[in-house]
């Protein structure tokens, strides 16, 4: 098959790429370039979207022996998810821009013009598995490693997308990923994984929404409504978030304080104790499933952030919409980020988290 | 991966290397002797470097005196620019404005804008038409507003993209009347059309050898010997104290018998060139209702280069065009700069007054040396589904938005 694998500099997806050339398939490198002027991202080790990060990507193209391009994606990523995640933040949600780039533009934008291009999938480095079934039916699951698992940054993925998609990495783990780049020769084997936004230079994320959103000032109050202090930008904060608060005074009962709440209209920020973040139901919205919707209640796990635990929950789908019980309270879930579901190891669907409540208000948070 | 056997249409990028300047190159390797020596091997060298700057004196219509060996075109449009404001700033600190035409190579436009930016230059770039072509009326405005304080004029002798002859008779005539000195890029030109340096009555040329059969890495600034130039590399001042560093004896030596030959054959192969490019247009025309050619539609030396065929594809990118044709080993240019790799649109097009979506459909096929009618039919060929599938991937493209 003709494949177009997307590669971003670094070393997971420069394995993936050569991988598939063993597999027998006719790849074709594409760096996906997000930025007209790269050096306002990050550079080097903890990024992919520098000039650095497009030469690296060529040099291993060179290496595995594969035609490479360099494709302009410097508009839709600003418009579908630099924009979008200044939206989220504006509205009192915390996005997953990386999940956001999954969904727009390596699995749509880029995927899309693949195809139309004559390509039949798209190749990445991510850790997930994907297996096809008897049927034919595409299913994804977890990594094998774990510690690595982005199945999460996925869950966004549709039959479709899932179909014209390739993972070569998702039965191995990190190390091994490793070792093999060295064993090929690949320049990028010992280059430092990105971890940050790739578009926010510094990794200073309150700053730089305020950079681009101004001056905002709020009010940070306990759960009584008593100020505890003005702030600068309602976006500078995201549910459960500990660090960072300057509250000065130390709450009554001397416990750190988590924030609960944040009003984006009044730039209310409200702040409360760790107890007091615990929810343990979802209203998702967005509904995306990877396979055959779900018709009865779902017997499913939850996960609610990039690399966070599994909570044992029971999903009720109501066209796009889904409600999630957790069997037990989680923590400091932000509406913004994406539910996913899984089945085991197999990812069922996603959806973006709208609200969060306790079921059961007195109970307390076990 | 089997290699597909290769069509190449980029000549105007770089060509490749004819045989006999292969043989000279190869030969002059095997030598040692620094031309700056005073030993045997020295002098060897040295009369290498002498015998070759006369034959490319004058195929060029130069003396050996006026042609200074660099490294390539880059070099020497930066020292023609560079080197000539700054002399003639500092005989008259009022000079600071240079004049040049907006679809330059990025050799001249960029160190002019760094003049601008970093030396007190003025830039002042003058506007083009539809077919790419200098108006000689904003020149000429643009000279009587102030003829005194403008330090050089540059003005390309033919375009790199859409293959467009600039009028530098006019240019020189109307700076001759103020004695203001002009420079030309002819890095496309020379053994494209006739050029003849005393017959231009230019002030100093850029030529380089990749574009014209020779080995990348030499070039030349053809300058009048009466001009002052700033130099910009000091050092052991071997050519004329104008430009220092070793010479490149087997690239100088490769670099003549390469201009020997392209400019002793050159109006056969201008005709030979212009019948292909013909056949090229004739057929995209034939297979694409909807294509547009740019640059002169006239053809002739006053008019375009005979070798290139620029167009642009409506609805269609010029990068998957270029990718797809790749793939069927067809090599061409998408016209434009790079930054990162990153496509630009061509500031050639823009300036010709084409949108940015237009400007970003276009693609450039350059002929050459070895351009055969079978490579031109190579194109013809794969060019109806490569054409249909770009145009499927724009459409997936601009989905959504």
């Amino acid at each position: 098959m003709r494949v177009l694998a997307a590669m971003s500099g670094g070393v997971d997806s420069a394995v993936a790429a050569a991988r598939a050339v063993d597999a027998g398939h006719d790849v074709t490198g594409v760096h996906l370039a997000l930025s007209r002027n790269p050096r306002s991202y990050r550079s080097g080790a903890r990024g992919c979207c520098s000039i650095e990060d497009a030469n690296d990507a060529r040099r291993a193209a060179d290496v595995i022996g594969i035609a490479f391009y360099v494709w302009d994606m410097s508009e839709e990523f600003h418009a579908e998810v630099v924009e979008d995640f200044i939206a989220e933040y504006t509205a009192g949600r915390t996005p997953n821009p990386c999940l956001r780039c999954n969904e727009k533009i390596k699995f749509a934008a880029v995927l899309d013009r693949a195809i139309a291009l004559g390509f039949g999938a798209v190749v990445t480095g991510h850790y997930a598995q994907l297996r096809t079934e008897a049927d034919g039916a595409v299913e994804m699951h977890r990594a094998v490693d774990h510690g690595k698992d982005q199945s999460y940054v996925l869950g966004v993925l549709t039959k479709d997308q899932l179909r014209h998609s390739m993972f070569p990495l998702g039965d191995t783990t990190k190390d091994v990923v490793r070792a093999e780049a060295e064993r090929r020769d690949l320049a990028v084997a010992r280059k430092p994984d990105s971890h940050d936004i790739c578009f926010i230079a510094d990794g200073d994320t309150p700053g730089w929404l305020h950079d681009r959103l101004g001056s905002k000032p709020g009010t940070i109050v306990d759960e009584s409504g008593t100020p505890l202090r003005e702030h600068d930008g309602a976006f500078a904060f995201t549910i459960g978030q500990r660090r960072g608060l300057h509250l000065g005074t130390p709450a009554a009962d001397g416990k750190p304080r988590f924030v609960l709440d944040i009003e984006p209209v009044s730039g209310t920020v409200t702040v409360g104790p760790h107890d007091r973040l615990a929810i343990d139901h979802i209203e998702g919205i967005k509904a995306v499933w990877c396979g055959p919707l779900p018709t009865e209640p779902l017997a499913c796990t939850v996960q609610l952030r990039a690399h966070g635990e599994a909570y044992p929950a029971t999903a009720f789908v109501h066209d796009d919409r889904v409600s999630i019980d957790l069997h037990e309270s989680a923590h400091g879930v932000a509406p913004g980020q994406a539910a996913v579901m899984y089945a085991g190891t197999r990812v069922v669907g996603s959806a973006t988290i709208a609200l969060t409540s306790r079921r059961l208000a007195d109970q307390p948070a076990p | 991966m089997t290699p597909a056997p290769r069509v190449y249409l980029d000549h105007a990028a770089t060509t490749p290397m004819v045989p006999a300047a292969i043989a000279a190159m190869s030969e002059h390797l095997a030598y040692g002797g620094n031309a700056s020596s005073l030993h045997a091997s020295g002098r060897q060298a040295r009369r290498t470097v002498e015998e070759s700057r006369e034959l490319i004196a004058e195929r060029l219509g130069a003396r050996p005196g006026e042609v200074v060996f660099v490294s390539g075109g880059t070099e020497a449009d930066n020292l023609a620019t560079k080197g000539l404001f700054y002399a003639r700033r500092d005989a008259d600190p009022g000079r600071l404005r240079v004049l040049s035409s907006t679809v330059e190579h990025h050799a001249v436009l960029d160190p002019l804008l760094w003049l601008d930016k970093h030396a007190g230059a003025e830039l002042d770039l003058v506007g083009v038409d539809a077919s790419g072509r200098l108006v000689t009326d904003e020149l000429r405005a643009a000279i009587e507003r102030d003829p005194s304080n403008i330090a050089l004029i540059s003005c390309m002798w033919a375009n790199n993209e859409v293959g467009t002859v600039q009028p530098v008779e006019e240019v020189v005539r109307l700076a001759r009347a103020h004695a203001i000195p002009v420079h030309s890029d002819a890095v496309q030109a020379v053994g494209r059309l006739p050029v003849d340096f005393a017959a231009s009555g230019l002030d100093a040329m850029t030529v380089t050898a990749h574009k014209l059969g020779g080995p990348v890495g030499v070039g030349a600034l053809v300058m009048r010997r009466d001009l002052e130039a700033t130099p910009l590399l000091h050092g052991g001042g071997q050519e004329r104290d104008l430009r220092s560093g070793t010479l490149n004896t087997p690239g100088i030596a490769a670099f003549a018998t390469a201009v020997d030959l392209a400019v002793s054959g050159q109006v056969e192969e201008a005709e030979r060139l212009e019948l292909l490019r013909a056949r090229l247009v004739d057929g995209v025309r034939s297979l694409v209702s909807d294509v547009l050619v740019n640059g002169d539609p006239a053809a002739g030396p006053a008019h375009r280069l005979p070798g290139v065929a620029h167009f642009t594809f409506p609805g269609c990118e010029g990068d998957s065009l270029l990718m797809l044709l790749d793939a069927h080993g067809i090599e061409c240019s998408t016209g434009s700069a790079c930054s990162a790799g990153v496509p630009q649109a061509s500031h050639v097009l823009l300036a010709m007054g084409h949108d940015d979506m237009a400007a970003r459909g276009s693609l450039r096929f350059s002929l050459g040396h070895d351009s055969t009618a079978a490579d031109v039919d190579a194109l013809l060929a794969v060019l109806p589904a490569v054409h249909e599938r770009a145009q499927a991937a724009n459409m997936a493209g601009t989905r959504g938005h």
